[in-house]
């Protein structure tokens, strides 16, 4: 009995050790599948009004998605109009819902908005993805993706053939995008970029893409209007879009380490499920569908290497002399006055009360009315007393 | 029925030089000036010369000189070495080579005990330029190196290699030489540059493919080519109920850090900083493995660390560029000892590993310094030696300072306190430079090419200085480049990417002009219309009563 439990330890390590020597080329594999260092994501919601609060509710659904599986705040530009949570019709407020009964806040209280309001506009989506902010930008609202970046962006809102509304006030055409993802490509600002766009028509905005590495998925078809989920009766409006409602019930089940590929993403809402046919374009992009991760785009797993050389400094040296000159002096310092209430006070007008009219006043009018009898003679004095 | 009033001719002539005048003034006078009103300024850029960019061609020149010692060439050879040789090896490079005998004190110089020390006195005996080489040529029976080893690279631009050729009475000076010049050839392939190096530093305008893998994997792991970089030194201590962490992260920096910086200043700027982390936890649980009584953690979990440690990390940069952030991890009480296994399951000896074009990390085990019973919480003072000797070797990766692999034969000497060996460094100047030439001419000629199509968008005059100025300097940095002043070329290279760069991402350039032709047509037709109708019926009219007036004249 021994015998064949050790022969069948002694098999078992020997296949152990053999999964092993065969790991090591195969972790190799994956270092180079996919040529990404860092992920990116984009996620904009075109749309203002309490009637589009479904809009909302769909980028910060994906918003959470995105962060769950690891994408940090600093590598997300969210453009939202942000006019949900504290709208006065908001039943509950500081909060949006994305399931009917209130089951899921997807506003939470760690997002990070970086564009909100009035600030999502055309020019502002356009300068962020090509890079033409105004220096005085910061970090958080730039996109400082490099040639190995991939790049997950997120539209959605209210669209037709060709266009897609920005605020009720402008309009994006799929000329623009395109246009602008060529910019990126000629600067090298993304390694694969993922354009997912829910909104009616949705298949037309990606139609003029002409740059490398661009995969493209649509809510809908050139023709068909994507249409919303499920209302709430308690909020009033409709919470979801079908295609983002499907869409995150697939994300739940990815995790940080799953090895879910395009082709599912691809199946996410049939026409059963969405009644418009979601549709997507991947002839642009040079790798495989199959081979390609959700988390290669939707989450951040780091290419790791360990650290096999070393330096050795052990040899107890003088320190150096100290780069940086001359110790400074400390000033103390002071904040500027953050308040100056004496000044905000001073600027409402004191209320004055009603004082006569002074000696200036009287002086020039007794002046005019001397000059006028003067000049036409005292016997009109008796018409005015 | 309604009479016509009749015009008499003086009437009709007036009308008609009216409408004849009236046309002249639009089509001589409104027709320009609407021209006018609706040009975008343009100002003028060089076009000829972003074209020229296009067909660039890159020359590399190196300097080198090879120093005989005594011993390798005999009394007839050394009367003939020649003093100089140009060698054109493959497409581009160029190695300008001058020879000569050593002199007294180089002589004594090598006649010192071991390659180290006979480096250090070479070293400062002279002053080499940057991008050059010198190689001295030693006797076979030397012992300076071990006796399989040929060639010996120092710390700074000298090698020694052993000469081969025995001085065999009879063979000629060139034989001798030619002998030399494939070992040459490897040598200065691996401290200046080679075909691979200059096709990874040009991968962006070359097709993907061309490059091998470990050349990918480099290109992965560095830093783009930037006007400056952000490090910051992260301590994070998950347990400062036990550990009470000490570190003189200030002095440490001034000894191992900043040396290497001030050398890599005609780079890029550097800006240093660091942080303290409390009740920081790595994202994943180690395994407790009996055998090694210690945690573990595995190569596979080792990706999951660094996301949730990023989002705490913060960032103190207040510009765009990239940043590196180093984190020294000291496992809290309960999980210590924690070490790093790869794939082999074995443990790492720096207990360390590092992300691509992010930074590194290093767990820093402290459970060696206390007891059981010790009053918490300790005082432990961090051995920063240690630490910036495994930090230093990771800054290297990201900056760009390749993995060195030792061809056989050689004997690289490690960089030791400086950081940097020079050769390593002119090796980084080499790629930097040929990438800045590269990256700037692809933005200008994009830059050119989208101000073309788009014939609406408007051309200041900052961006058309911006554009001349960074088509001049690309045109020194080429020049610098194939004269072998390798410092000036690095230097005119950082100048033409900087103002490319200003140039290509000015926020005046922003295309928001994109008109549909009905759009076009739209806003013209109301505008227009109602004023060109009248005047192009009443000049047909003019023609053909002028036509029938001929027409009657004649019969």
């Amino acid at each position: 009995m021994p015998n064949i439990i050790a022969v069948v330890c002694a098999s078992y390590g020997l296949a152990q050790s053999v999964c092993d020597g065969e790991d090591l080329p195969a972790r190799a594999e994956r270092f180079f599948r996919s040529d990404h260092t860092n992920n990116w994501a984009v996620l904009v919601c075109t749309s203002r009004f309490w009637f589009n609060y479904r809009h909302v509710a769909n980028t910060l659904s994906v918003y959470r998605s995105v962060k769950r599986l690891g994408i940090p705040d600093s590598h997300i530009v969210l453009m939202l109009a942000d006019d949900m949570a504290c709208n006065h019709r908001n039943p509950k407020p500081a909060t949006v819902f994305s399931h009917k009964n209130m089951e899921l806040n997807v506003y939470g209280d760690d997002v990070e908005v970086d564009y909100r309001g009035y600030e999502v506009t055309v020019e502002n989506f356009l300068r962020v993805l090509t890079g033409r902010l105004p220096p005085s930008t910061p970090r958080s609202k730039r996109l400082l993706s490099d040639d190995h970046s991939n790049i997950l962006i997120y539209l959605t809102g209210h669209g037709g053939n060709g266009f897609l509304k920005f605020q009720d006030s402008e309009e994006i055409s799929n000329v623009e995008l395109a246009d602008a993802f060529e910019q990126m490509w000629q600067k090298r600002r993304y390694n694969e970029l993922l354009f997912i766009i829910d909104t009616c028509q949705g298949a037309s905005m990606y139609e003029r893409f002409y740059s490398p590495n661009l995969m493209a998925l649509a809510s809908s078809q050139v023709g068909e209007d994507s249409l919303s989920h499920q209302p709430d009766l308690a909020i009033g409006v409709h919470l979801m879009d079908r295609y983002t409602f499907y869409l995150l019930e697939f994300l739940e089940d990815i995790h940080p380490a799953s090895q879910a590929n395009m082709n599912d993403l691809f199946k996410v809402c049939p026409k059963s499920q969405c009644v418009s046919t979601p549709g997507h374009r991947t002839d642009l992009f040079q790798r495989d569908p199959g081979s390609v991760l959700i988390t290669d785009f939707f989450g951040s797993v780091r290419k790791v290497e360990i650290t096999m050389e070393t330096i050795n400094l052990t040899v107890p040296g003088i320190p150096l002399e100290r780069f940086g000159g001359e110790p400074h002096t400390e000033t103390a310092l002071a904040y500027v006055d953050q308040l100056p209430v004496a000044q905000i006070i001073h600027q409402k007008p004191k209320q004055k009360d009603w004082h006569p009219p002074d000696g200036f006043i009287l002086g020039l009018w007794t002046l005019i009315l001397l000059v006028f009898f003067r000049t036409y003679g005292i016997k009109h004095l008796k018409h005015i007393f | 029925m309604k009479v016509r009033p009749v015009l008499s001719d003086p009437e009709k002539q007036r009308g008609r030089s009216a409408a004849v005048a009236i046309a002249a003034l639009v089509i001589a006078a409104g027709i320009p000036l609407w021209w006018k009103t609706t040009e975008t300024y343009r100002a003028w850029l060089p076009a000829a010369r972003i074209g020229e960019l296009e067909a660039l061609q890159l020359e590399l020149r190196v300097e080198v000189e090879v120093v005989f010692a005594r011993g390798t060439l005999s009394p007839e050879q050394q009367k003939k070495v020649p003093a100089s040789r140009m060698h054109k090896t493959g497409l581009k490079f160029t190695y300008e080579t001058r020879f000569r005998t050593a002199t007294v004190m180089e002589e004594d110089a090598l006649n010192q005990p071991t390659a180290a020390e006979a480096d250090h006195a070479l070293h400062t005996l002279t002053e080499t330029s940057c991008g050059s080489v010198v190689i001295y040529i030693i006797p076979e029976a030397s012992a300076l190196l071990p006796q399989d080893m040929r060639v010996y690279v120092g710390r700074s631009r000298t090698a020694l290699l052993r000469s081969q050729v025995a001085s065999v009475v009879g063979a000629g000076l060139p034989e001798v030489l030619a002998a030399l010049d494939p070992q040459m050839e490897q040598v200065l392939q691996t401290m200046s540059f080679n075909h691979q190096d200059v096709t990874a530093a040009l991968t962006d305008r070359l097709r993907p493919g061309l490059s091998t893998r470990d050349s990918l994997a480099d290109s992965m792991r560095a830093f783009k080519s930037s006007p400056g970089y952000e490090i910051t030194f992260s301590l994070l201590n998950p347990d400062p109920k036990h550990h009470q962490l000490h570190w003189d992260v200030e002095a440490a920096l001034d000894a191992y850090i900043y040396p290497l910086l001030h050398k890599m200043a005609p780079v890029a700027n550097f800006s240093v900083d660091s942080q303290i982390l409390y009740y920081a936890v790595l994202g994943v649980n180690p395994r407790y493995d009996a055998s090694a009584s210690a945690y573990t953690l595995s190569a596979d979990s080792l990706a999951h660390v660094i996301n949730p440690v990023e989002a705490r990390l913060g960032s103190n940069a207040a510009s765009s560029n990239p940043v590196l952030n180093f984190l020294l991890y000291v496992p809290d009480s309960l999980h210590s000892p924690l070490i790093i296994r790869n794939d082999q399951k074995q443990e790492v000896a720096s207990n360390a590993f590092h992300s691509p074009r992010w930074g590194g990390i290093m767990v820093y085990n402290v459970d060696g310094a206390y007891g059981n019973d010790t009053q918490f919480p300790v005082d432990i003072a961090i051995d920063m030696s240690r630490v910036m000797g495994v930090f230093l070797s990771q800054l290297r990766l990201m900056l760009g300072f390749q993995q060195t692999g030792a061809p056989p034969g050689f004997v690289l000497e490690a960089a030791g306190r400086e950081g940097v060996a020079e050769w390593e460094l002119d090796r980084l100047l080499w790629s930097r430079s040929v990438e800045n030439v590269a990256t700037a001419s692809a933005s200008i000629t994009s830059l050119a090419q989208l101000l073309d199509q788009i014939a609406n968008i408007v051309i200041n005059d900052n961006i058309a200085q911006q554009v001349a100025s960074a088509v001049t300097a690309l045109q020194a940095a080429v020049a610098e480049l194939e004269a072998g002043n390798l410092a000036l070329a690095l230097e005119h290279s950082r100048e033409a990417i900087s103002a490319s760069e200003r140039a290509f991402f000015d926020p005046s350039l922003l295309h928001l002009l994109y008109f549909p032709d009905d759009q076009k047509f739209a806003i013209y037709i109301p505008l227009f219309l109602p004023m060109c109708v009248p005047i192009l019926l009443s000049l047909l009219k003019i023609f053909r009563e002028v036509q029938q007036h001929r027409f009657d004249k004649l019969e």
